[in-house]
């Protein structure tokens, strides 16, 4: 049993629900326990860093400070999240003076932080600590015939945080895709930016951008769009209407959180993974996944003939 | 006698207060701009706005809706040859604008940006539906009222809470911050 601090983020309060419910099922089908961070608070988003770097790090540092003490590392499945809690956790362990004027403030809720938590993405854990050979072996329904453009987006892989993941020509998405038995199409834009908060303020600069990115999924015959990242998924999905309005597209391109798309190979109910609730329907992944048993049945009968 | 600083050194400057390398070394070799998936929604691309901070153009630099259309999505830092990063050039630009006061005032960022930090100082989360006034400095009254469509419908499929969620040491959490900003002056 792997255990981790789990900072699931405000939108898992909300629009990304059906993340993190995915999330927590298919870490029990691997054998990892998400003990959420107690009272934890928002990471500031990029608006915070728009107004104040001292604030937003301030935000990061009391998450950090209250994971510390269950002596767990930090696991977030937010891309924005992510960067936030990392880049605050870089900055206070190189910056003494930094982390005794946090640490002043931290005192107010009776925190210290000692600059020992470590912090990861939710999809680092699963292709790194997990790995896609213990991942495959959880697989009962695989996702054969179903083609997934990997989309990473941008703070996942940005910037370069020396972890060993590459900031530039990453394959581990697509490596954990192939490893629940689904294509990985080849996807161009898979490291561009979705528009992030872009579509409050430069709706039409974000819709632009939302539009390369289905174009380049469909161009690619992807079935679904498997993201990391609540922000991606909502921009993708929930806008996908707004940019068929406003460029004359006619776009219908599901967009599942790789977590759901893990569950389902895993055999995991699409409810409990909180799949129903996109605003473009997730049918037609559900489709191939029902499929499959008899498929899988049938293809495996005459081998277990020949052995 | 002392010497004024200049927009160029003051902004460098703040560069190098987050840790970056200051924007005198720019080769001007558009590698940002040809980077920035945002860029054709800006009046002036990431490498002539550094050019014309370098020249002193303040007031033209304020005006520009560059460091506003700025995603944060970090290819450009990613793969400039100077290691200078324009997407922390990009945040520098959105303090010191929302700190003089001086923006475009078309521009939605920063009454976002700062509804947003408010949200958060009263409930130490996000809440989504109370950055809906935001657009209506962007659409008008129908684009609140488009956005609020869209907010019914992530309210059907169970996306969208009716209340907000605080956290529990609320308390705590505010004083907190304000050992680092009186809240006054935010709120």
């Amino acid at each position: 049993m792997k255990r981790y601090a789990y900072f699931p983020g405000c939108s898992a309060e909300t629009v990304s629900a059906s993340y993190h419910l995915s999330t927590v099922e298919t870490g029990a089908k691997l054998g990892i326990e998400f003990q959420e961070i107690e009272d934890w608070n928002c990471c500031g988003a990029t608006p915070y860093t728009n107004v104040d770097e001292l604030l937003a790090n301030t935000l990061c540092a009391r998450n950090l400070a209250i994971a510390e003490r269950t002596g767990l590392d930090v696991v977030a499945p937010c891309n924005a999240c992510f960067k936030n809690l990392h880049h605050a956790n870089e900055q206070l362990r190189a910056d003494a003076d930094l982390a005794e004027h946090l640490n002043y403030a931290l005192e107010a809720d009776d925190l210290h932080y000692g600059g020992t938590t470590q912090v990861h993405h939710l999809i680092h854990v699963f292709v790194r600590d997990i790995g896609f050979e213990a991942i495959r072996k959880k697989v009962t329904h695989p996702l054969k015939g179903l083609k997934v453009a990997a989309y990473y987006g941008c703070q996942l892989v940005r910037p370069d945080r020396g972890d060993g993941f590459d900031p530039a020509g990453p394959t581990y998405f697509e490596d954990l895709l192939r490893a629940i038995g689904a294509e990985a199409v080849p996807f161009p834009y898979r490291l561009r930016c979705c528009g992030a908060s872009l579509m409050i303020g430069q709706r039409r600069a974000a819709l632009a951008m939302v539009r390369d990115l289905l174009r380049g999924a469909a161009q690619a015959k992807a079935d679904v769009v498997a993201t990391a990242c609540p922000l991606c998924q909502l921009n993708l999905e929930a806008y996908q209407q707004d940019v068929n309005r406003e460029f004359g597209t006619s776009y219908e391109l599901p967009v599942l959180y790789f977590t759901q798309l893990m569950g389902l190979a895993m055999g995991i109910g699409p409810k409990k993974l909180g799949i129903g609730t996109e605003l473009v329907s997730a049918k037609p992944v559900l489709d191939c996944v029902a499929r499959k048993p008899a498929a899988v049945a049938a293809a495996a009968a005459p081998t277990a003939k020949v052995g | 006698m002392y010497s004024t600083l200049s927009f160029a050194d003051e902004i460098s400057n703040e560069m190098y207060a987050t840790g970056t390398r200051g924007l005198n070394c720019c080769i001007q070799c558009a590698t940002c701009s040809a980077a920035c998936p945002a860029v054709d929604f800006m009046d002036h691309t990431p490498r002539r706005l550094i050019g014309m901070i370098n020249a002193g153009m303040r007031e033209e630099v304020l005006n520009s809706n560059t460091y506003w259309v700025c995603a944060s999505c970090y290819a450009c830092s990613e793969r400039c040859p100077k290691e200078i990063k324009p997407s922390e050039l990009m945040y520098v630009l959105k303090r010191y604008s929302i700190w003089k006061n001086r923006y475009r005032s078309d521009m939605v960022g920063p009454e976002f940006s700062r509804r947003f930090v408010r949200t958060i100082m009263r409930n130490g989360k996000s809440y989504e539906p109370g950055y809906a006034p935001a657009f209506i400095f962007e659409g008008g009254v129908q684009g609140m009222l488009r956005e609020m469509q869209f907010g019914m419908k992530l309210l059907a499929k169970g996306r969208i809470p009716l209340v907000p969620s605080r956290i529990k040491r609320l308390d705590n959490f505010r004083r907190m911050l304000s050992r680092i900003v009186p809240l006054e002056g935010i709120e």
